[in-house]
């Protein structure tokens, strides 16, 4: 036996395959303590990668292991090709990067989708139904502004303004309203009713405001987009139709239900034909061409 | 002879910390090395504009700091926070009142730094990547403009916030998706103050210290660059001021042979 081969003979081939074997022995720990798949799947990756390992611990030394006579250039030949491929100190560089990079994505990813998921999954969105009281405190005829808190336990911030008119009823004899949500729908601030406010015949139910208004049409203060009495846009910057409040009428009271967004309204009041839309932000288009720039709904507004 | 002697004596105890810490960090000398560099001969009053938007980056870092010990980030509470630090915290109006105009001077300054680098050419090779910086540096504090313009939490920063958010929304593809991450739902909530608090005084702050730390490193490694009108390029006489001729934007086949 040559200095050489004793050198080199016992010298375990370099591998990224025990790390992988490592990840799989964590994983089972881990599924142990909370979930079934994750053990399965630890279970897996150990056994492929253990097998992997074992393999190339075999090829790495047949000669030595078989046959001790063999000639003694073997083992050489042997320990250059895994020379050539990853040395001791690049291994352990990479083995440390890699182990660093997987605790550093052990450690951000989960945070990052705490502070961004969220977002993408809907949480926060949910409307709550409000009841606006007897459907007899609405003239018909005439709008009502209705003030309210959408989900009291936010309170003043979840505060609310909806336009609420009482159009009589349709023809198959079904009571129709017209429920305009006062946000304007080119960025968002509070649309305004063109038109004196009875401040005397204010009235007060279950927390709700309710005011009379004589108004044909809406403006908005911020940027002077205007709409008619049905929310169809008149003048200025919207690029679509104001919002709507789905409505129903339980115990003889007016509740509002969820919002959705309006391309445009054919005809008035009762015989109008809206078309309707999932909830969209202000200024997204949700009809025309444009509506192609915004493939995806919002989540939370489809649900 | 004995007065000068008693001068070096003073000197000499005066002088013993910062030996003492020099023997054993070497930082006198880094921050010797760092403060006394090479800077062209013909530099202006101009070139200074980037420390003075960086010191009013610390003022407004400084002063953000103890205007945090009073702030209340929540919906109820946030209002009434702010009034009591006008009007009822000891010089609570000063230093409200420094975050609050350091915020337009810091970016007034940024523009004019940023005018001033582009209109010395000071952006060129091998300056490209610390323009880049400067841009960054530039988006980030817009950004901490538009999430501190929210915390007073009245009906401006309301209103303004909710335009914001709004036009951030129209956005193709990303919009309703980046508005909905601003404000946590349809519109703004009890969640969304806590939010732009949190990136106001925490995310990006360290976002616009760590690019200054950078944007401070390529100062030092490239060096100021010098005026249009100087006489010497990159620390060397230019060819054309070698000929003695007037120089800048004139032809001359000589010094580029030569």
């Amino acid at each position: 036996m040559s200095e050489e081969e004793r050198d080199t003979q016992h010298l375990p081939a370099p591998s990224l395959w025990p790390i992988g074997f490592a990840v799989g022995v964590a994983c089972i720990l881990v599924g142990l303590v909370i979930s079934v798949p994750a053990l399965i799947v630890g279970a897996v990756i150990a056994l492929v990668f253990g097998f992997l390992w074992v393999r190339d611990l075999m090829r790495a030394h047949p000669v030595t292991a078989a046959a001790p006579g063999a000639p003694a250039a073997a083992p050489v030949v042997t320990h250059a090709d895994v020379g050539d491929n990853v040395d001791r100190a690049t291994f352990l560089s990479l083995a440390t990067i890699g182990v660093s990079g997987l605790i550093g994505a052990g450690v951000t990813l989960p945070v990052l989708g705490f502070g961004v998921l969220p977002s993408f999954v809907g949480d926060g969105v949910e409307t709550h139904d409000v009841d606006l009281g007897p459907i007899t405190n609405f003239p018909e005829g005439q709008y009502m502004i209705a003030t309210y808190l959408e989900n009291p336990e936010q309170g003043e911030v979840s505060r609310r303004t909806a336009f609420i008119r009482n159009n009589g009823s349709t023809d198959a004899g079904v009571p129709s309203f017209t429920a305009i949500f006062s946000r304007c729908v080119h960025l968002g601030c509070p649309v305004q009713p063109n038109g004196p406010i009875d401040e005397q015949a204010k009235q007060e139910v279950n927390g709700v405001e309710l005011l009379p208004v004589l108004a044909a049409s809406f403006g908005c203060p911020c940027h002077g987009g205007l709409y008619d009495s049905e929310g169809n846009r008149s003048a200025g910057p919207p690029v679509r139709s104001l919002d709507r409040y789905e409505f129903s009428i339980k115990d003889g009271n007016l509740i509002l239900g969820r919002l959705f967004s309006v391309g445009h309204v054919e005809g008035v009041g009762a015989t109008a034909r809206i078309q309707k839309y999932y909830m969209a932000y202000p200024g997204v288009h949700v009809d025309g061409i444009e509506s192609w720039l915004y493939p995806i709904p919002t989540p939370g507004s489809t649900g | 002879m004995a007065a000068t002697a008693r001068r070096q004596q003073l000197q000499d105890v005066a002088l013993a910390p910062l030996d003492w810490v020099e023997e054993r960090s070497g930082l006198v000398g880094y921050t010797k090395w760092f403060l006394f560099r090479k800077v062209p001969r013909d530099i202006t009053w101009s070139q200074t504009l980037g420390s003075a938007a960086l010191t009013a980056f610390i003022v407004q870092a400084t002063t953000g700091v103890f205007l945090a010990m009073f702030y209340k980030p929540d919906p109820v509470n946030a209002y009434a926070s702010i009034q009591s630090i006008t009007e009822d915290v000891t010089l609570g109006w000063l230093v409200r009142g420094m975050h609050k105009w350091g915020a337009s001077v810091f970016i007034i300054l940024m523009f004019f730094h940023m005018a001033r680098a582009f209109l010395f050419g000071a952006y060129k090779y091998p300056r490209e990547l610390n323009w880049i910086l400067g841009v960054l540096l530039l988006v980030s504090g817009m950004a901490e403009g538009f999430t501190g313009y929210l915390l007073p939490w009245d009906n401006t920063s309301y209103w303004a916030t909710v335009v914001g958010i709004n036009i951030n929304a129209t956005g193709p593809f990303v919009g309703p998706f980046l508005a909905q991450f601003l404000q946590g739902g349809l519109s703004i909530g009890p969640d969304t103050l806590p939010k732009f608090y949190a990136l106001h005084m925490l995310v990006l702050p360290g976002a616009i210290m760590a690019l200054i730390g950078l944007h401070l490193y390529l100062v030092v490694r490239l060096g100021v660059s010098s005026p249009p009108w100087s006489r010497s390029a990159a620390g060397r006489e230019r060819p054309e001021a070698a000929a003695g001729r007037d120089g800048v934007g004139e032809p001359t086949t000589e010094g580029e042979s030569a």
